[in-house]
């Protein structure tokens, strides 16, 4: 279109000719000079049309228009500064909000795993669903089967495991991943010192080699740039440090804890401690990641993989029982890592949309006012031969020119304000440290700038689309503008306004009341000054030098830790227990849920039939952990002295598992097992009441209690009650533990009550967000309501005038704006209370304690709606109670 | 005789067939082979050759004129060859048709 552009003096110069050869052809004709121009000119018609009509079909007039619509924008925004600073405060809130929620689901969910070709890497996931049983992990076996499948590049299983670093300044616990020698081959991620794991190593045992993170690097061992072939000591085992990870390398593991791991260490998985032939049926390797070959999709490796396993499955038909259904799920590696906060980010943009919704409306609501106000403007540049289109393309401009401010606003408040932001975010989300505001964000911006001003422009537009001139003119001239279509669509913005406020307003209500409720539910414990330090024990892979093999073996480190503890100031009772004792706490859960944790067994005398295994939640404690938590005693004993690890293994379970599994009978001198047969019998000895340790929202969840004198424990919680000082107990618990055993390390110091609401984390970080739009939608709609009271108000200022004058009190004057403004608030929370009660059905996963339809929320947050209406409307209402009659009558 | 709308489009490409002419010169040959009946407004003239050349039915260069006068003269494309002929049919066969309807009465009145 603009490639072939004939300059207008081209075109001026060839009329020039065609005049200059027919007055030529005039004079051969015999006229005179002026004659033969007179006729040139009057044959060719009207000059100036035909250069206008060259010009506009040369699209610059287009350009030209634009231009124009901008500078006078620009003038008209900068003539009512109150107005421009009110709505581009409104989009700039909506639009950096927006965008802000944008930034996290571009980096989160949008971006690409940051490792090469990232789209090969896929997750692998053993399932049973015969059994019900998933991502059960994969046996050493079938990891070399797929290995040589040819639809891999590389498999390498993880896992995931803690371990006592020494051999640095300070014993740490550090946090492990145990890979395949090919596992950094496979992510296409080197060291930044040093070098990775031989991919094609397939010696037995652990290869006694290790690579460090860089957070490690730095805080053990000072950033040493001479760290490489250094010896370390992981749980007494002895490797040797061959490279660091880069700054900022993340594994794509499922948990926070997954994802920052400290050590790599590398294993075929056969050989000591392992197995040296390890059976196809042993899953131990819980999980696993793949490189795909290049070229192949996820859906044809799944479909070659499918055929794979059928075949195994005819092949070793004793490993694979029908029954059990074994079947292997490709996933791709981000959904591994990302797929948990999928649903939540995805409705926060949701409701973030709602607030820009909402905004929208309300600017909406100030330009049609402005327009009204301005409706004698249009009306004479309408009659003055302003074309419609030029009009509404002119309002179009002033409103997506008000809404790029605005953006541009928002993202400089953003820019501003990004690390007070990210501190905000729940550290379980993944990719925090990707989060950036890159140019698909800056785009989202942009678009939604142009978007949000088209829409909020459209009304306004509309309206001068269609305008009658005459009426418009007159009612100019009286003072008095708006048309009545005009007035109800406002009035009509007005009530959707209100109507989504209160959408979101209930949906706040509800995660606060849900929130509010766990706050207060009665624990069945007591966190007050209690604090709980953890402590790990060795498990080296040399027998020969573990000193804690046996429980017999743990139980003096056990008592002697206990005895130095009560000793400590302040402090006036002393527990032990296992990390899965430490109430409501989420830390390393997969980690527990192997070790300790959950749990199947068998009943003793139990239906026969069914050998199906009950799972129950377990953990090991020693006997005073009960009095310290003051979780009471209802039938039977303790344990005590008598239970070592000669005695008969003893337990205590609480309220709902006896009703469970032995209803209405007494349940001491019941006894179960660990759904093997070759476990020895368990038999309980004490009943106590049911406590909230493994879920604030759950009661009654099915608990039993062991000896952690007779079952011994690696990982360790140190419950300490008293008036302490949270700040020097950990320092005194690590010098104590230390003096025991200088190679242990102390971490993780808490108070119960800290771990109580760190459990609540994430339903505090959705509530109070959701909250946080929810007030912004309250505020934007009360000036949504004081915008067209107000107008309505002045546009009236002539009729209450009269009313005054003929004698209306000034309290019914104000009366009648009151009624005017609430009956718009009663009728958008009509609205929105039917939206709430369906968007509300979506949250039940979300409460806790209150129904979907609460009725007091629902009438409480409508009340509040329509109170905030009445006070924004009460302004106006006095500025009308006070009109002087004379005044407004002279007015016209 | 005022021109029907959509018609200077087809005069102008059936004036050219002859040959390469400047604005003026199209403008005088429409009138006079109409033996002037047809009167071309000259200023609505430049638009339709705008249009023309715009669509590649014809192209323009600058030359001298007869009278030994800069004049931008214009030519037939081969599309715009096509297009005449197209033209023509559609309008033999449309007049044809409206002189059917009209019939002797029209002729007559």
């Amino acid at each position: 279109m603009f490639g072939r552009k004939r300059k207008l003096d081209d075109f001026t110069s060839e009329i020039e000719a065609h005049l200059q050869i027919e007055i030529e052809r005039m004079r051969e004709q015999g006229l005179s000079e002026e004659e033969a121009r007179a006729t040139a000119r009057r044959s060719f018609g009207n000059l100036m049309q035909a250069e206008e009509r060259f010009y506009e079909s040369r699209r610059w007039l287009w350009w030209d228009h634009r231009w124009q619509d901008v500078r006078y924008a620009l003038r008209v925004l900068r003539k009512s500064p109150g107005f421009t600073a009110i709505a581009v405060l409104t989009i700039a809130l909506g639009i950096g909000a927006t965008t802000a929620i944008f930034s996290i689901v571009d980096a989160t969910l949008l971006h690409p795993l940051p490792y090469p070709q990232s789209e090969q890497l896929v997750s692998i996931e053993d399932d049973l669903p015969g059994v019900g049983a998933h991502d059960v992990g994969m046996s050493e076996p079938e990891w070399q089967d797929l290995q040589r499948s040819g639809i891999f590049e590389h498999v390498s299983p993880t896992w995931f495991d803690e371990n006592n670093l020494t051999g640095s300044s300070q014993p740490a616990c550090v946090r492990l991943l145990i890979v395949a020698p090919n596992y950094f081959a496979l992510l296409g991620v080197k060291p930044q010192l040093g070098r990775a794991f031989n991919p094609e190593d397939h010696s037995p045992g652990l290869i006694l080699e290790v690579l460090i993170s860089d957070g490690l690097w730095k805080r053990s061992f000072g950033g040493d740039p001479h760290i490489l072939d250094r010896s370390i000591r992981l749980d007494t085992d002895l490797y040797r440090i061959v490279g660091v990870m880069p700054q900022g390398f993340d594994a794509p593991g499922r948990t926070t804890e997954e994802r920052n791991i400290e050590v790599w260490i590398a294993t075929s998985f056969y050989g000591p401690p392992m197995s040296d032939h390890p059976p196809r049926s042993g899953r131990i390797l819980p999980t696993a990641v793949a490189r795909l070959k290049p070229g192949l999709t996820i859906a044809q490796a799944q479909s070659r993989l499918d055929a794979l396993v059928a075949a195994l499955q005819k092949e070793f038909p004793e490993d694979y029982p029908k029954l059990s259904a074994w079947t292997v799920r490709l996933l791709p590696l981000k959904e591994r890592v990302v797929g948990n906060t999928r649903q939540s980010l995805i409705l926060l943009l949701g409701a973030v949309g709602l607030v820009l919704l909402i905004g929208c409306v309300n600017v909406a609501n100030l330009l049609l006012a402005r327009a009204s106000a301005r409706g004698r403007e249009m009306a004479v540049r309408q009659a003055l031969g302003a074309a419609r289109q030029r009009l509404m393309s002119q309002l179009l401009t002033e409103s997506v020119l008000l809404s790029l401010i605005g953006g541009i606003a928002g993202l400089a408040i953003l820019f501003c304000i990004k690390g007070f932001l990210l501190r905000l975010l729940p550290d379980s989300l993944p990719r925090l440290n990707e989060i950036s505001i890159n140019s698909p964000v800056l785009l989202f911006a942009f678009g939604t700038s142009v978007l949000t001003g088209a829409i909020f422009g459209l009304a306004p537009a509309l309206h001068a689309g269609h305008f009658d001139l005459t009426p418009a003119l007159k009612e100019a001239a009286r003072g008095s503008t708006g048309s009545g279509k005009q007035a109800r669509t406002r009035r009509l913005l007005v009530i959707a306004e209100f109507a989504l406020s209160l959408v979101l307003m209930i949906a706040a209500g509800l995660l606060l009341r849900s929130f509010w409720d766990l706050l207060n539910v009665p624990l069945g414990f007591n966190p007050q000054n209690v604090m709980a330090v953890r402590t790990r024990l060795p498990y080296p892979n040399d027998p020969k030098i573990d000193t804690y093999a046996t429980p017999a073996q743990e139980a003096p480190f056990f008592r002697e830790l206990l005895r130095r503890c009560r000793a400590l100031p302040k402090v006036e009772e002393v527990a032990l227990g296992d990390t899965a004792s430490i109430p409501l706490d989420e830390s390393l859960r997969d980690l527990k849920l192997i070790s300790e944790g959950q749990f199947l067994f068998t009943v003793e005398g139990g239906d026969i039939q069914s050998d199906e295994p009950a799972v129950a939640e377990r953990s090991s404690v020693t006997p005073e952990y009960f009095h310290l938590l003051k979780i009471p005693l209802l039938r039977g004993r303790l344990f005590d002295e008598s239970d070592n690890d000669k005695a008969p293994q003893v337990g205590v379970v609480n309220e709902a598992f006896a009703r469970t599994y032995w209803p209405n009978q007494n349940p001491i001198g019941k006894r179960f097992r660990k759904a093997r047969a070759d476990s020895p019998w368990t038999t309980v000895v004490g009943l106590i009441a049911n406590a909230r340790t493994e879920s604030l929202a759950e009661t009654g969840v099915p608990k039993i209690y062991l000896d952690l004198y007779q079952t011994g424990g690696k990982r360790l919680a140190i419950f300490l009650r008293g008036d302490l000082d949270a700040a020097a107990i950990p320092g005194e618990v690590r010098e104590q533990v230390q003096s025991v055993d200088p190679a242990l390390p102390v971490s993780g110091a808490q108070t119960l009550s800290e771990t109580v609401s760190a459990s609540l984390s994430e339903r505090r970080f959705s509530m109070e967000i959701v909250a946080l739009f929810a007030l912004t939608a309250l505020l934007l709609a009360a000036l949504g309501i004081y915008g067209v009271i107000s107008y309505m108000v002045s546009e009236r200022t002539h009729e209450i005038g009269i009313r005054i004058a003929l004698g209306a009190g000034r309290r019914t004057i104000q009366q009648m704006v009151l009624r005017q403004g609430l009956g718009l608030a009663i009728a958008g929370a009509a609205v929105g209370l039917v939206g709430a009660a369906v968007v509300s059905r979506l949250m039940a996963g979300l409460l806790y304690g209150v129904r979907p339809t609460d009725p007091l929320t629902f009438a409480g947050v409508a009340l509040l709606l329509i109170g905030v209406a009445l006070l924004a409307c009460y302004v106006p209402a006095r500025r009308a109670m006070r009109v002087d009659p004379l005044v407004a009558l002279r007015h016209e | 005789m005022e021109l029907l709308q959509g018609t200077l489009d087809l005069l102008i490409l059936r004036t050219l067939i002859f040959g390469s002419q400047h604005g003026q010169g199209i403008a005088r040959a429409i009138q006079e082979t109409s033996d002037k009946e047809l009167l071309v407004e000259h200023g609505a003239l430049y638009p339709a050759l705008q249009r023309l050349e715009e669509r590649g039915w014809i192209s323009a260069k600058w030359g001298v004129s007869s009278n030994n006068r800069k004049a931008r003269f214009y030519s037939l494309t081969p599309a715009g060859r096509k297009q005449l002929i197209k033209e023509t049919n559609k309008w033999k066969r449309l007049a044809g048709a409206i002189a059917r309807i009209l019939g002797p009465e029209g002729a007559g009145g």
